[in-house]
């Protein structure tokens, strides 16, 4: 009991499969109140399932998880009372107005009227929607639908708020001002939020600490900066002649045995990439390989995760298998 | 703990009051499909009964046709319905409400009880309209008969609404939709004895009428309305609770799952 008395979040080896897949591979995580922690990584990662345990939506095959001191299995009540929810996929009903569908909320959770009316108003100030209030959902743009969204999941002052992909499928503008929204109510209101997202700068500008989830498995977890540092310093990026031939290949394995490569592209983690790419070149040039372009950049997260997966964050077939478990889930249940 | 359990109390009787809230909202809002659930019923009332009572006199029936099917049609809008409103879970999945409701910290069983009276709301509603229509054009039925039909109504829809909501948790998509209207909807509504008296069936014919369920909603409709019964009240009766009260289970059970 000691060890989660501060932490508001706490999973143990919790673990969901799906017949055989394992969607989620224990992962035990720690998050204290009033911190935003990031569950970054590609589509198909166990993002979702691992939200939707923690939600009480989806049992855990084994392992445990407590939220706000209250166990996932055993108090699912006292739990959803604690937590927000702002799904992936769009979860209003359409033929209400935005503030019916807020007062059907509130009573959902247990608010009485004038409670209700005053946390509405307040809400509805918050993500800007006073005007569109008593119009329907229908008509509103998908960026409007959002922060109605958002600011549901607010209307019963949840201890942690959870923001499936708060902003996936938003044009950047919208994403931007979204992620002011979210940066401004975890100062303001002091929640915990766990955020999941397959965008980089998301992440980065938005999260206290960010866990990198790939397969199931959680691979890394610090701030930004603890991340970025693992890699060393900052990238170069060459685009390598023929690199698809295995010659060339095995050229660059024998000279930069640490290089990843992809997609004709090889890439360097170094401490100075102004200081060091003269001996990367002279080093190419000894090996016989010969390099056609060449860019260097301060590291992101998304080296970070090819630097621990070898591939990247937005893996466009990662992208078609999702969209395809995504239709089948919506179909499948 | 009492206090508790009483506050607890008190946020289901307002989750239920919201679910239904919500229901009747949707229900009046939705034109199209209002107008279409009032002109069905009246088109089967006006056409049928104006056809086939013209040309036909039942056998061993006191009373005019249209007195004969009035509640048969009753019967069928509260079976279209009701049965249309659980099926709507369908929709909510399909759009993303129901994960709203089902991460509520209430009971699933509220939100069923919010569902099935918002169906029985809506059959009371089209039942009105049909006994308006009834009386216009001659068929008037007595206070106390409203008065019976009310809870009866009420009590058959809350078990249609709950078979809907049932089917809905089993079905996956919104394609199976028209099989069920085809093949599950529109054969209890014509092998129950809304539109003819079960007394004239034999054979295969016979069975399918005696075991389905909407035959004793039509029958007790009818006892409520015009004193006129194949069946014997009691029985009626008893198969309507019975029914009902299963079907309420069952859809709180299948709502209730959690993988």
């Amino acid at each position: 009991m000691a060890a989660q008395s501060d932490a508001i979040v706490e999973t143990q080896n919790i673990t969901k499969k799906f017949g055989e897949f394992v969607a989620v591979d224990s992962v035990s995580l720690s998050i204290q109140p009033g911190e935003i922690l990031g569950l970054l990584g590609p589509n198909g990662a166990g993002k979702t399932t691992l939200i939707s345990m923690l939600c009480t939506t989806l049992m855990p095959s084994s392992g445990s998880a407590s939220i706000n001191g209250f166990d996932i299995a055993k108090r699912p009540a006292d739990v959803r009372k604690s937590i927000g929810i702002v799904f992936q996929d769009q979860s209003l009903d359409d033929r209400l107005t935005g503030r019916e569908n807020l007062e059907l909320h509130a009573t959902l959770y247990g608010l009485d009227a004038a409670t209700a009316a005053e946390r509405i108003g307040r809400v509805l100030d918050l993500v800007e929607l006073k005007d569109k209030a008593d119009s329907l959902v229908r008509t509103y743009s998908g960026g409007m639908k959002r922060r109605l969204e958002i600011g549901r999941g607010l209307v019963h002052y949840p201890k942690v708020l959870f923001l499936d992909e708060p902003t996936l499928g938003l044009d950047p503008q919208t994403r931007e001002h979204i992620w002011e929204y979210i940066k401004e109510l975890a100062a303001r209101e002091r929640i915990t939020i766990l955020m999941t997202t397959h965008y980089m700068e998301e992440a980065e500008s938005l999260c206290d600490r960010i866990a990198i989830i790939d397969r199931g498995k959680i691979i890394a977890l610090g701030t930004p900066d603890e991340l970025k540092a693992m890699l060393g310093g900052e990238t170069v990026v060459l685009k390598v002649k023929d690199s698809d031939e295995p010659a060339v290949q095995d050229k660059i394995a024998a000279a930069f045995p640490h290089a990843k490569c992809f997609d004709g592209r090889m890439v360097l983690s170094v401490k100075s990439a102004e200081r060091e790419l003269r001996g990367i070149f002279e080093d190419a040039k000894k090996a016989g390989i010969e390099i056609e372009e060449a860019s260097m950049r301060r590291p992101t997260l998304n080296d970070v995760f090819l630097k621990l997966t070898g591939r990247e964050i937005r893996d466009e077939k990662a992208g078609i298998a999702e969209l395809m478990r995504a239709h089948m889930q919506r179909h499948g249940r | 703990m009492m206090v508790g359990d009483m506050a607890n109390i008190r946020n289901e009787l307002m989750a239920v009051h919201a679910v239904w809230l919500r229901e009747f909202k949707r229900f009046y809002r939705d034109k199209g499909s209002l107008l279409g659930s009032i002109a069905r019923p009246l088109m089967w009332f006006l056409i049928i009964g104006g056809g086939i009572g013209a040309t036909t006199k039942l056998a061993g029936v006191s009373v005019d046709y249209f007195t004969f099917i009035a509640p048969g049609i009753i019967g069928m809008t509260v079976l279209f319905t009701s049965l249309f409103q659980g099926v709507s879970v369908i929709w909510d999945r399909e759009f993303g409400f129901l994960k709203e409701m089902l991460v509520a910290p209430v009971s699933r069983t509220s939100i069923v009880i919010g569902k099935a009276l918002g169906g029985a709301t809506a059959s009371l509603f089209q039942s009105a309209i049909i006994i308006g229509v009834a009386y216009a054009i001659g068929v008037h039925f007595s206070l106390s008969a409203l008065l019976a039909l009310l809870p009866l109504i009420i009590i058959i829809s809350v078990g249609f609404t709950s078979m809907g909501l049932t089917i809905a948790s089993l079905m996956d998509t919104m394609e199976g939709f028209n099989v069920i209207m085809n093949f599950i909807v529109m054969p209890m509504f014509l092998l129950s004895g809304a539109l003819f008296p079960i007394s004239a069936t034999s054979g295969i014919m016979a069975t399918a009428v005696y075991v389905n369920p909407m035959t004793y909603g039509v029958e007790a409709l009818r006892y409520a309305a015009i004193g006129v019964s194949s069946t014997s009240p009691v029985t009626s009766m008893s198969v309507v609770l019975a029914f009902t009260a299963a079907m309420a289970v069952i859809a709180t059970v299948a709502f209730n799952r959690r993988r």
